[in-house]
């Protein structure tokens, strides 16, 4: 051994070396270090410390820099930290905290060693082993080392002192117990007048509180003198953080803190106090009119200043105050939109956060209109997270904010044709949401559609097929409010569609053949016949006031839907224009396409022959086989003009299975999977029918035999669509009977019922904001029509905001078994009315708490007492339950004299603040 | 159990499930992405590690000059600063104090400077384990630890005498193989 350890000491590179080599790289980084680490596997080995020590080094420079394992030198790194000598040892320790971790096999080795030095006389020793405890102590570390960090707690040297109460958060958090022990002089560190001290304590309790504020608020005195005396702005800072926790919980802490607060903002020179400060006010103490206002004040002042910094801290700062105070974001306005053109772009983000925090119904116009012209004018990133935040924004608790949905379908057909959009995919959900949900609207969003599929240009832009394809939808399902759907048609089927993805090519087809079935439907039936329109009418017709009768409705359409008249003449144009654009189609690679194409065409074969036959002169025949193809259009007609409503998504469930359905198992596996409302799926899959069941339903009661092909072909295609958007499909026929969801919107007899519905879940929904909406526009709000769980939305947004709550709840039950329950009398004179008083509800042990009941003038002998406490505590432990029961009678029989008031105090009080009572009482003394 | 009416107590020893802590990270990454140091003072795997780093590198150094310090990042907040080819991140809680955190690493890049003297990269590249022991001085389980500069000087500049001695004590390494072979 000696003989390669001699050749390895002498010849071993130091980590300069190593560190020389591999800049050089004369070999490559990857391979310089593998060699690198074959060297320290052996050295690592050698019996020579110094050998070793250096190997260590070099091992944690690979490590800590190019993320090499170095676990393999775990039980060589606690032979060098054997080492006497001081240098071995930091390398050891050094190695240590930057590899170990709690299921590092040697872990219970370095106990003792650990305990050696935290005991020994140098300093720096001492302080290096509460360095590497600090990071690695786990909870049988943190038990075994307790005695010796509470000596430290009390160490003459401050180097010391201070690093062993940064350690003792550590140790707490390992081992809860052991803050019986070290709790108390934790505290008394609280009143060292050392800065250093005083930072390490303060920052101790910083951390405590974040996690449970109420256990520490009977400290609030000591907290509240370091406030107003401390000169150290770290000090101050990590103070504030502490108020900023717990005065919320104590409105009379609140009161008294306050002031100080605005004190040191208005004093402090540093900008890290001050924005500490603001921060507090604007978190903490939201409620204080005039302390809310000088932070506002201050924050105008990091608004306006040129520290990019200050400047984000400011919007930062504003943020916080938009939840309660929207007053003072617009009221600094025009800085906050002003920084939308920041060239930071955080800052840009931040400011647009506040932007869309003061958004309302009422500015939501003037707010999109600045929005999107800034949009036009960012860079892609930024363009997209407007105009995200606008749809998000908007489209908020069922476009709880939109009142004219006819200006918010324009903007977004103008969003989707700025040139940076990406946002295609939301943009073509609101497009069809808005749709579905507000009938009002549909004309406007017709029209929109046809802007948006008559534009050529649009269709080489890939990133707006989607919202093509709402459009197409939207022009096809809505075509009866269309003014000119010649036009659309040929939108539809130009060439330049050849660009669009298959999928969206479908949607195109299926809308053209809607379109066509319109425009044949107007011809034929409604021209041809009157008679034969009345029926049909009072499907199609969204509008209220053409429902009274056919003659009037077709009329009505007359004017209002179709400006440029059909003809006979341009449905055979039509008809061409159809078989010209679809027959390349025929060969389409694409399943949906081909199949849709060869469809339509089928369609058109069947009505050409009519149409064309019409336009001629053969009066009797045409007659008779018009009636034929006048029959064949109605029906389809009548298919396509069912409406779609939204669908909730738990609508599935209300399905009853129906008797003498029998579900495999597999389907059976199914249920759960549907049952859960989380996965969209379970809209596009309904168990209860075949898959086809969905067309089927809307023509349920017409006989269909002709049309047998167009079915499964419109059934595809919804099957396609309604996968997409399952969300606004009615799951079936019957459910929509059972579940009541959705009543179908163009049954004039359930009209009223879909009004109180819709009026019902608004009032459900917020009644906050609904009322407020109501009262002041000249437009009224179109009906949108809501479903039961998107209501719950809003709820679910409050329980958010709740769930903090419940989530400290539960720490609190952690934290103190089952009983959570908050005495008010243990906080009632807690703020510093009292401070004697409260300073000694607390106890650490029952003899204690006897003792200075009993006697109080013996506890300074007490404190040397207590670490050998320990044991007997733990044995009282057991028997506390008891205690705990006997304490509240005796409790309850003592309550009228006024020094037992206070013990009782201390009876309840350490149900929530376990930690304090160990020792506060000898504060007194 | 008790005399004069006095009340027993019943304690249940809270267990304060600290979260992590205020510092989560510290980093030294130069301007041409080389990593010089890392800390950690929460848990992170090595693969989280390596990930961190390669995602913060990929923000922070791409961001321009003259703008501001802080970045968002997975929920958290980091603070960044260049000094000269250097940034030195640290990464912290939303609701910690960035200007703070800004001063904490002004206070150890001035200390890194007294210490070795208008510091530079190089330095930490061949002092690594130095720039670990300087911060080691100035934070403890990401608290600032120590404020004064002088205090931090001084006490680095013990130790290292304590090492020193310790190796003249012994005498030089390769007397000490002599011996060590000659036996």
């Amino acid at each position: 051994m000696s003989g390669p350890s001699l050749m390895d000491s002498l010849f071993q590179r130091t980590l300069e070396d190593l560190i020389k080599g591999l800049r050089q790289q004369l070999i490559g980084e990857q391979a310089f270090i593998s060699k690198a680490l074959e060297e320290i596997r052996k050295e690592i080995k050698s019996t020579d410390l110094s050998t070793k020590s250096t190997a260590l080094l070099k091992l944690c420079y690979l490590s800590n820099l190019h993320f090499h394992d170095m676990s393999f030198a775990a039980f060589h790194a606690l032979e060098v930290l054997s080492s006497p000598r001081f240098s071995h040892k930091k390398i050891a320790y050094h190695a240590i905290s930057l590899s170990f971790h709690d299921s590092t096999p040697v872990l219970l080795l370095i106990t003792n060693h650990l305990r050696k030095d935290l005991t020994s006389t140098n300093e720096f020793e001492v302080s290096l082993s509460l360095q590497c405890l600090s990071r690695i102590a786990n909870v049988d570390l943190a038990r075994d080392l307790t005695p010796e960090v509470f000596t430290l707690l009390s160490s003459n040297k401050l180097y010391v002192r201070k690093r062993a109460v940064a350690v003792v958060l550590r140790v707490f958090e390992k081992y809860p117990d052991s803050v019986r022990v070290c709790f108390k002089r934790l505290v008394e560190n609280l009143e060292n007048y050392d800065p250093q001290i005083l930072s390490a304590v303060v920052g101790v309790f910083s951390e405590l509180a974040c996690k449970d504020p109420r256990s520490y608020l009977p400290l609030a005195p000591e907290f509240y003198k370091i406030l107003v005396d401390s000169k150290s702005n770290w000090i101050s800072i990590k103070v504030l953080k502490i108020f900023a926790k717990i005065a919320p919980l104590e409105p009379r802490l609140a009161n008294r803190v306050v002031e100080p607060i605005c004190d040191l903002m208005r004093k402090t020179g540093a900008k890290s106090l001050l924005f500490e400060c603001v921060r507090t006010v604007v978190t903490s103490f939201s409620e204080y009119e005039s302390a809310v206002r000088l932070a506002v004040e201050k924050i105008r002042e990091f608004l306006v200043d040129e520290d990019p910094n200050l400047k984000y801290l400011g919007l930062h700062a504003l943020s916080i105050v938009a939840s309660k105070h929207l007053w003072v974001v617009s009221e600094n306005k025009e800085v906050v939109i002003k920084s939308l053109s920041d060239p930071d772009p955080n800052i840009k983000i931040e400011s647009l956060r506040l932007v869309m925090a003061m958004v309302s119904e009422h500015n939501v116009a003037e707010i999109s209109k600045v929005l999107v012209n800034y949009a036009l004018k960012s860079d892609p990133l930024f363009c997209n997270e407007i105009l995200g935040s606008i749809l998000s924004t908007c489209s908020r608790n069922v476009y709880e904010i939109i009142v004219d949905f006819d200006w918010y379908v324009s903007l977004l057909s103008e969003m989707s044709r700025i040139p940076h959009c990406q946002m295609g995919e939301e943009i073509e959900n609101q497009f069809i949401d808005i749709g579905l949900r507000v009938k009002d609207v549909r004309p406007e969003l017709v029209r929109v559609a046809r802007d948006l599929l008559i534009d050529p240009a649009l269709l080489g832009n890939s990133f707006l097929h989607r919202v093509l394809s709402a459009a197409a939808w939207v022009s096809g399902e809505y075509v009866e409010f269309s003014r000119n759907p010649l036009e659309l048609m040929e939108a539809l089927l130009q060439p330049r569609t050849s660009l669009l993805p298959p999928s969206i090519m479908a949607i195109y087809i299926q809308s053209a053949f809607k379109l066509l079935v319109f425009c044949l439907h107007t011809c034929f039936v409604r021209g041809g016949s009157t008679a034969g329109v009345s029926a049909s009418a009072s499907y199609e017709s969204f509008d209220d006031l053409s429902i009274e009768n056919g003659a009037d409705s077709t009329v009505a359409h007359g004017q209002t839907c179709t400006s440029a008249p059909i003809t006979n003449e341009s449905i055979v144009n039509l008809l061409k224009l159809v078989e010209l654009a679809l027959s390349p189609l025929l060969g389409s690679h694409d399943v949906e396409v081909q199949e849709r194409a060869r469809n339509l065409l089928g369609f058109v074969d069947l009505i050409k022959l009519e149409a064309l036959n019409s336009s001629g002169q053969e009066e009797n025949e045409s007659e008779r086989k018009g009636v034929e193809a006048t029959k064949i259009i109605r029906l389809v007609h009548d298919a396509f003009s069912k409406e779609l409503g939204p669908v909730s998504l738990t609508a599935q469930g209300k399905v009853p299975v129906p008797d003498g359905l029998t579900l495999n198992e597999n389907l059976g596996d199914l249920e759960t999977i549907c049952g859960d409302i989380e996965l969209p799926s379970s809209n596009t899959f309904s168990f209860g029918y075949p898959s086809e069941e969905k067309d089927v339903l809307s023509f349920s009661n017409l006989q269909i035999k002709e049309d047998s092909g167009q079915s499964n072909e419109s059934t595809s295609l919804l099957a396609e669509h309604r996968k997409r958007h399952g969300l606004y499909y009615l799951p079936s026929g019957k459910s929509e009977v059972i579940s009541n969801d959705y009543p179908p919107a163009n049954d004039p007899a359930l009209q009223g019922d879909n009004n109180d519905n819709a009026s019902d879940l608004v009032k459900l929904t917020a009644e906050s904001l609904v009322p407020k909406r109501k009262p002041n526009h000249s437009k009224p709000r179109p009906v949108v029509v809501k479903l039961d769980e998107v209501d719950e939305k809003p709820v679910a947004v409050k329980q958010l905001e709740s769930r903090d709550d419940s989530l400290s709840g539960a720490v609190r039950d952690i934290l103190f078994g089952s009983e959570d329950i908050l005495p008010t009398s243990s906080r009632s004179n807690l703020p510093n009315s009292n401070r004697k008083g409260k300073k000694k509800q607390h106890m650490i042990t029952q003899v204690e708490s006897k003792e200075n009941v009993v006697d109080d003038g013996n506890s300074s002998s007490r404190r040397r007492k207590d670490h050998s406490h320990g044991k007997e505590r733990r044995h009282r432990k057991k028997n506390a339950e008891e205690r705990n029961e006997t304490d509240r009678k005796e409790k309850e029989s003592s309550s009228n004299h006024p020094r037992r008031h206070k013990s009782r105090q201390r009876a309840e009080e350490p149900l929530k603040v376990p930690p304090q009572t160990s020792v506060i009482p000898d504060f007194l003394l | 159990m008790e005399t004069h009416g006095c009340v027993v107590f019943f304690f249940f020893f809270s267990r304060p499930c600290v979260r992590e802590r205020r510092i989560h990270f510290v980093l030294l990454i130069s301007r041409q992405g080389k990593v010089r140091l890392t800390k950690w003072y929460s848990t992170y795997s090595k693969k989280e590690r390596s990930k961190v780093l390669r995602e913060l590198s990929g923000v922070i150094l791409t961001r321009g000059p003259r703008l501001c310090n802080f970045v968002e990042w997975r929920g958290l907040k980091v603070v960044y600063k260049r000094y000269a080819s250097l940034y030195f991140c640290m990464c912290i809680d939303p609701d910690g104090n960035e200007l703070e955190i800004l001063e904490i690493i002004h206070h150890y890049v001035e200390v890194l400077d007294r210490y070795f003297g208008s510091v530079c990269e190089l330095d930490l590249i061949y002092n690594f384990h130095k720039a670990y022991y300087i911060l080691d001085e100035i934070l403890i389980s990401g608290e600032l630890q120590e404020s004064s500069k002088r205090t931090v000087v001084r006490s680095v500049a013990a130790q290292d005498s304590l090492v020193e001695a310790a190796k003249e004590q012994t005498g030089s390494t390769i007397s000490n193989i002599i011996a060590h072979a000659a036996k």
